[in-house]
C-alpha cells in the first residue's frame, strides 16, 4: 500500500506525496542495536524533524538516510523505487545533502569556494577542459557560480563570500553549512542539529532560513533538533525516538500529548 | 600605494573569477616573465644558467607536483624523487628506443610514465592517511630506486649503470647532451614549466581543485556532498606524478645530463619536500619562492666569503650551508608555518589597505 496522497497541514499548505520510506530499518553495531524496527515516511515538500534524548539514534538514522551507514535490515524506498546499499557520494548525488552536528567545512577554502563544492555533483567538465579553463569548464563555472550566488544572497552571507571558513564564528559556518547543502539543489535536505549552541536570536535566524528554503525552493526538509520549542513550531510531522525505538509519530500537538514521549523526556525507569 | 584596488571594479562573476582580479598582480606577473624569458637569457652567465635558473625552475615544478598532491589534496608523500626517476628513466628509454622521436615531446610524455606509476602506488591511500601513507610512498621510492638499479634494460645493459643523454637535435638545434648550449636549454624548461604552471593554476582554481581541497580539509564531509575520494585521491596522485615525472626527465636531459639511481634517493625527495613546505604546502607560486630560497642559498653562500676575501675551506662552507638552511627550515615553520606564499599573501593584503591598518 503506496501512499502516495499528499496531506494539508495545521497552517494550510499542501503537502505532496511520499518522497521517501523507510521499512523496518534495523541497526546493529556488534551487538549493540542502535536502531530496531522503525519505519516512518518523509512525503515531499514537509518538514520533518526526528527527536528523541541522547542516544535514541536519531544521528544514526540520519546517516542511513544519507548512505553512511547500511541498515542491517530493512529497506529504504526513495522517489518510489528500493534503494540498493551504495556509497555516501552516490546518495548525494541523488538528491540527499545534508549538514552536520559538528561543522564540517572545509576550514582551508573561502566561503565561496565551500559553496561552490556544493555544485560539484552538477560540474562534468572535463579534466582537460578544467586544464585550459576553456569551453565548458569556464562556461560551467561562472554558470554554478550565479547559482551559488543565488544561495549567498538568500542566505545572507555576501559580505563574507571571499572570507576563508576558518576566521568565521560559529553561527556563521552553520549558515555557510546550510549554503553548502543548499547549492546542490537537493531532493531532500537533512540537517542535523542546525541550531545546536546557537543564542536566542541565532537561533531565530535559523528557523527563518529554514522556514524560507522550504516556502521559497520547496525542498523536503529532515531535521534533528533538541530544542522542542523551535522543532514543534518548524515541524509538520515529528518521529520520536527512544532507545533506538519509534516511540511517536504524527503532527506536533498530537506528539506533544503522547503519554510515551512524555515519559522518554520525563525520564520514567525502564 | 601601488597596490591600491580602488576603482577597480567587478560587473561580472567571470570578471571577479579571473586569474588576476587585482590589475597589479598582472603587472608585477608580466615583469617577472619579462625578466624570464627576456633579461635573464641576455644577462645570464654560463654559471648563473647552471647553478641557478634552470635548476630553480626543474626543481619548482617538481615542488608543484608534490604540493598538488600533498598541499591541494592533503596525501603526504615521500616518494617524489623515486617518481621523478621514473619520468628521467621512460624518457631515456622512449629516446633510445625512438631515435627519431621529437625529444620535448618525449619528455612531456615520460610524465604519463611516472603517472601510471604514481597512481599505482597511490591505491594505498584509499585506505590510509597521513604518517602512514607517507610510509606507504617510502616504499615506492625505495623500491623504484632499487628497480633502477636492478633493472638493466632500464638503462640499456650499460657497464656504468647509469644513463647517458645523447645529443637530441629538433631542426638542427641542440637541445640535450653535451653539445646543447645552456640558453636552449632554459628556453626549453622555462616553456615547460610555464605550460605546467598555467595548467595547474587553472586545475586548482577550478572544480578538480575544490574536489581535492575539500579531500585535504575533510575526507567525510567531502564524501557525503557526492566527492568520489577515489577518484578524487586518484586524479591528485596522477596529475602530481605527471608533473614530477616531467620534471625528473628535464632533471636529466636538461640539466645534470647524466643520472645513476642513487640520484633519485631520499634526501632528494626530502629537498623537493622542503621546497614545498617552505614555499607554501597549497599554493602554486610558493614553490618558485621556496625553490629559489633552497637553490639560491647554498650558491650565495659560497659565493659571499669568495667575494669578501674570507679564506675558508669549502667544506666548512658545504657545512655551514647545511646548518643554515636547516635553522632557515625550523624558523619557517615556527614563525610561518603557511610558508613564503604565506608571506607575501599577508605582505599584499597590507600593502592593498596601506597606509590604513584595517
Amino acid at each position: 500500500m503506496k501512499d502516495t496522497e499528499g496531506y494539508v497541514t495545521a497552517d494550510g499548505r499542501q503537502i505532496g506525496g511520499q518522497l521517501m520510506e523507510l521499512k523496518n530499518i534495523t541497526l546493529k553495531f556488534g551487538g549493540v542495536t542502535a536502531i530496531s524496527d522503525i519505519s516512518f515516511d518523509i512525503h515531499e515538500g514537509e518538514i520533518r524533524a526526528i527527536i528523541g534524548p541522547n542516544g535514541a539514534g536519531k544521528s544514526s538514522m540520519l546517516n542511513i538516510i544519507s548512505g553512511f551507514y547500511t541498515p542491517t535490515e530493512g529497506e529504504l524506498w526513495y522517489k518510489g523505487a528500493k534503494r540498493p546499499p551504495m556509497k555516501p557520494f552516490e546518495v548525494a548525488r541523488m538528491g540527499v545533502a545534508r549538514t552536520f552536528q559538528n561543522i564540517a567545512l572545509f576550514e582551508g577554502m573561502t566561503v565561496l569556494d565551500n559553496v561552490m563544492t556544493g555544485r560539484l555533483t552538477h560540474m562534468n567538465a572535463g579534466i582537460g577542459a578544467q586544464a585550459l579553463w576553456w569551453g565548458k569548464a569556464r562556461d560551467e563555472e561562472m554558470e554554478n557560480r550565479e547559482k551559488v550566488e543565488r544561495v549567498i544572497d538568500f542566505l545572507e552571507i555576501q559580505n563574507i563570500r571571499k572570507t576563508p571558513v576558518g576566521r568565521l564564528p560559529y553561527g556563521l559556518k552553520k549558515r555557510v553549512e546550510l549554503a553548502r547543502a543548499l547549492a546542490a539543489e537537493p531532493s531532500i535536505l537533512l540537517l542535523d542539529e542546525p541550531m545546536a549552541g546557537m543564542n536566542v536570536e541565532e537561533k531565530e535566524d535559523m528557523s527563518r532560513f529554514i522556514l524560507d528554503v522550504n516556502d521559497e525552493f520547496g525542498t523536503t526538509i529532515c531535521l534533528i533538533e533538541h530544542d522542542m520549542g523551535v522543532v514543534m513550531d518548524l515541524s509538520d510531522r515529528v518521529v520520536v525516538m527512544d532507545y533506538g525505538k519509534k516511540i511517536g509519530d504524527g503532527p506536533p500537538d498530537e506528539v506533544r500529548n503522547n503519554q510515551d514521549v512524555i515519559d522518554a523526556y520525563l525520564g520514567v525507569p525502564h | 600605494m601601488l597596490y591600491r584596488t580602488a576603482g577597480q571594479f567587478k560587473t561580472s562573476y567571470q570578471a571577479d573569477q579571473a586569474l588576476f582580479p587585482v590589475r597589479q598582480d598582472a603587472v608585477l606577473l608580466a615583469v617577472i616573465l619579462a625578466f624570464a624569458y627576456v633579461i635573464f637569457p641576455l644577462t645570464a652567465s654560463e654559471f648563473t644558467f647552471q647553478t641557478l635558473l634552470i635548476p630553480i625552475l626543474i626543481y619548482s615544478l617538481a615542488a608543484l607536483g608534490l604540493n598538488i598532491l600533498t598541499g591541494f589534496a592533503g596525501q603526504l608523500s615521500l616518494g617524489t624523487a623515486a617518481f621523478m626517476g621514473v619520468g628521467a628513466y621512460a624518457c631515456y628509454k622512449m629516446i633510445t628506443l625512438m631515435p627519431w622521436m621529437n625529444p620535448i615531446l618525449a619528455i612531456l610524455f615520460s610524465g604519463v610514465f611516472s603517472a601510471g606509476v604514481g597512481v599505482a602506488f597511490g591505491i594505498p591511500s584509499l585506505r590510509i592517511k597521513g604518517f602512514y601513507l607517507a610510509i606507504a610512498t617510502l616504499a615506492a621510492q625505495f623500491f623504484l630506486v632499487w628497480l633502477f638499479e636492478k633493472w638493466a634494460w632500464l638503462y640499456n645493459y650499460n657497464a656504468s649503470g647509469a644513463i647517458q643523454v645523447p645529443n637530441l637535435d629538433i631542426f638542427g638545434i641542440y637541445v640535450a647532451g653535451p653539445l646543447a648550449s645552456s640558453i636552449t636549454q632554459y628556453y626549453v624548461v622555462l616553456g615547460i614549466v610555464t605550460l605546467l604552471t598555467v595548467i595547474c593554476i587553472n586545475l586548482t582554481r577550478g572544480n578538480l581543485g575544490r574536489t581535492w581541497k575539500a579531500t585535504r580539509d575533510m575526507d567525510i564531509a567531502a564524501e557525503l556532498i557526492g566527492i568520489n575520494l577515489m577518484k578524487s585521491k586518484l586524479t591528485a596522485f596522477a596529475v602530481s606524478s605527471y608533473i614530477v615525472g616531467v620534471a625528473g626527465a628535464l632533471f636529466v636531459f636538461m640539466w645534470r645530463g647524466a643520472a645513476e639511481p642513487n640520484l633519485f634517493d631520499i634526501p632528494l625527495s626530502f629537498q623537493i619536500l622542503f621546497i614545498a613546505i617552505i614555499g607554501g604546502l597549497g599554493s602554486v607560486m610558493g614553490n618558485y619562492l621556496g625553490a629559489i630560497l633552497i637553490v639560491g642559498l647554498p650558491v650565495l653562500l659560497n659565493l659571499v666569503p669568495e667575494t669578501l676575501g674570507i679564506p675558508i675551506k669549502s667544506a666548512t662552507v658545504e657545512h655551514l650551508n647545511i646548518m643554515i638552511v636547516g635553522s632557515l627550515i625550523v624558523f619557517f615553520l615556527i614563525v610561518e608555518p603557511h610558508g613564503l606564499a604565506q608571506l607575501w599573501r599577508l605582505i599584499r593584503e597590507k600593502l592593498i589597505i596601506w597606509p590604513f591598518p584595517h
